[in-house]
């Protein structure tokens, strides 16, 4: 029973840090099409954001394998 | 040049095919071996006409000490948490390369000897078919028998290894029981500095060998200092001339790195982080890559929690040792905000300190475990799907070798991304610790 809310958390948590990372990428795309001249410091600056999102579902997960 | 890549495409795509088929002959082989091992033979035919007369399904007990083992048909997540761990045998497909066991119990004391004395199964690989000083090989894993009257010397288990569920702790736990001369005994797992929360903790044994992800490490390692001082050597031979060779190979990627992640972040000081951040970057690239070679083992390294970790805690270090006043100050008395909000902020700024390399561990840790374990179920729908039986598994076995090319292609991205979020991570922390006052539109946390 605890597995499966855990499950249920870590699902959730998933989807939080879907969002995040879906509205960097949309963002940087736009950047980019306006301005593609900086698709360099972009393309770095996007992945840097995506990783401190990931890093919040990361810990969800975690503390969801924890309780699990 | 461009006709070799594609016939080397091809080359590839058929060995792999070829792998997938020969799992499929396993699989089938597998439901067959359950019932008899001596008699199990490589005759294809034969077993297809065994299959006929029998018509048995995936369900098959074996009685071990009284207990009525049952043989386990194939259990998706299960196969792949066990094929992502580290092992104290090195396997490639059905041979296993033996690997030095440095083992401690604090009742006997050190032992020292080759994992080759266990004579792993070849059918079920990473087990052991022998017993040495009471450890035995379970799932590639060196595990001690607790029974201080179980003998030390070399002998064959005649009796099989049982995983039972049991509560421990109020918690459900697996239990492994070694069946030997019909008396079963109970067997530890080395101990683990976790405090009990992923494995149990500390046991009867702790397990200091040389394993599959250290001897991989050291690989790498070799490999790397070989790689980069044999290009360093080059740079002065070849002073003002083009790079040639691994040299010209390596650049691209070193130029990279640096203009990318060390001199934006680090500003004028960027030298002196320069040769941690490198060393970070190609031993995680190297260690990613070298899992991701087929036929090799897939050694999953940097899919360790704890390499992860040590690899974190010298990100840690760095990062709060050359950290400056204004680094700390930030932190326990953030200035130009009023003091009611200090208080929240002091405490969520310190966690930061913790949280920051601990995300570290544990983002590297996910995804290329992740990774590894989506291959190897996509190799095991043909288990999933076959279930024993010749025709499905077979069918089975082109789909799964378009998915597995399929995420070998996405893997290898995230082989250089995760190796670059590391560094370009590990990079803004050292750049926001040794930030300099007056200019900090970047933001801190």
């Amino acid at each position: 029973m605890g597995g499966s809310i855990a499950a249920i958390g870590m699902g959730l948590a998933v989807i939080g840090a879907g969002i995040g990372i879906g509205n960097i990428g949309a963002k940087a795309m736009e950047a980019i099409s306006r301005q593609p001249e900086a698709v360099g410091d972009i393309r770095s600056n996007m992945i840097l954001m995506a990783a401190l999102v990931e890093g919040a579902a990361l810990i969800a997960i975690v503390i969801a394998f924890l309780v699990a | 040049m461009s006709k070799i890549k594609k016939y080397l495409l091809v080359v590839f795509g058929a060995l792999l095919f070829i792998s997938n088929v020969a799992v499929a002959q396993h699989d089938h082989n597998h439901d067959h071996s359950g019932q008899d091992h001596s008699t199990h033979d490589h005759d294809k035919k034969g077993h297809k006409g065994d299959h006929a007369k029998d018509g048995h399904g995936g369900h098959h007990a074996k009685v071990i000490c009284g207990i009525k083992k049952e043989h386990k048909f194939f259990v998706p997540g299960e196969t792949a948490f066990h094929h992502v761990a580290d092992a104290n045998v090195y396997s490639i497909g059905p041979w296993s390369i033996p690997l030095p066991c440095i083992l401690y119990a604090p009742s006997e004391g050190f032992s020292f000897f080759s994992s080759g004395k266990f004579e792993a199964n070849k059918e079920h690989h990473g087990s052991g078919d022998y017993a040495y000083k009471g450890y035995i090989l379970d799932e590639g894993t060196v595990k001690r028998v607790v029974d201080p009257s179980f003998t030390k010397d070399k002998v064959k288990i005649n009796g099989g290894i049982l995983h039972k569920m049991e509560m421990v702790d109020k918690k459900e736990k697996e239990v492994t029981y070694l069946c030997h001369n019909g008396k079963l005994s109970k067997v530890d797992r080395s101990s683990t500095a976790d405090f009990g929360l992923f494995g149990g903790g500390i046991t009867s044994f702790y397990d200091f060998s040389i394993t599959k992800n250290v001897a991989t490490m050291l690989l790498m390692f070799a490999f790397l200092a070989w790689m980069f001082i044999g290009i360093a050597r080059k740079y002065t031979a070849r002073r003002g001339q083009a790079p040639k060779g691994l040299q010209a190979v390596i650049e691209p990627v070193f130029l990279f790195i640096q203009e990318e992640v060390t001199k934006p972040f680090l500003g004028a000081k960027w030298e002196k982080y320069q040769p941690f951040l490198m060393s970070l970057f190609f031993f995680i690239l190297g260690l990613n890559l070298f899992g991701q070679i087929p036929f090799l083992g897939g050694s999953n390294v940097t899919g360790n929690l704890a390499v992860t970790m040590v690899l974190a805690i010298f990100a840690f270090f760095v990062v709060n040792l050359s950290g400056n006043k204004h680094y700390w100050e930030h932190i326990f008395w953030m200035p130009g905000v009023p003091a009611w909000v200090k208080t929240i902020l002091t405490p969520v700024e310190f966690l930061g300190v913790f949280i920051k390399p601990l995300t570290l561990m544990l983002r590297l840790f996910a995804n290329i475990t992740a990774g590894h374990m989506v291959m190897v179920i996509f190799v095991g729908l043909i288990f999933v799907f076959g279930k024993g039986n010749p025709f499905p598994s077979y069918a089975t076995v082109i789909p799964s070798t378009l998915l597995t090319v399929f995420m070998m292609a996405i893997e290898l991205l995230v082989a250089f991304i995760q190796a670059f979020v590391f560094t370009i991570l590990t990079a803004s922390y050292i750049g926001a610790a040794i930030e300099d006052h007056g200019h900090h539109e970047e933001a801190h946390h």
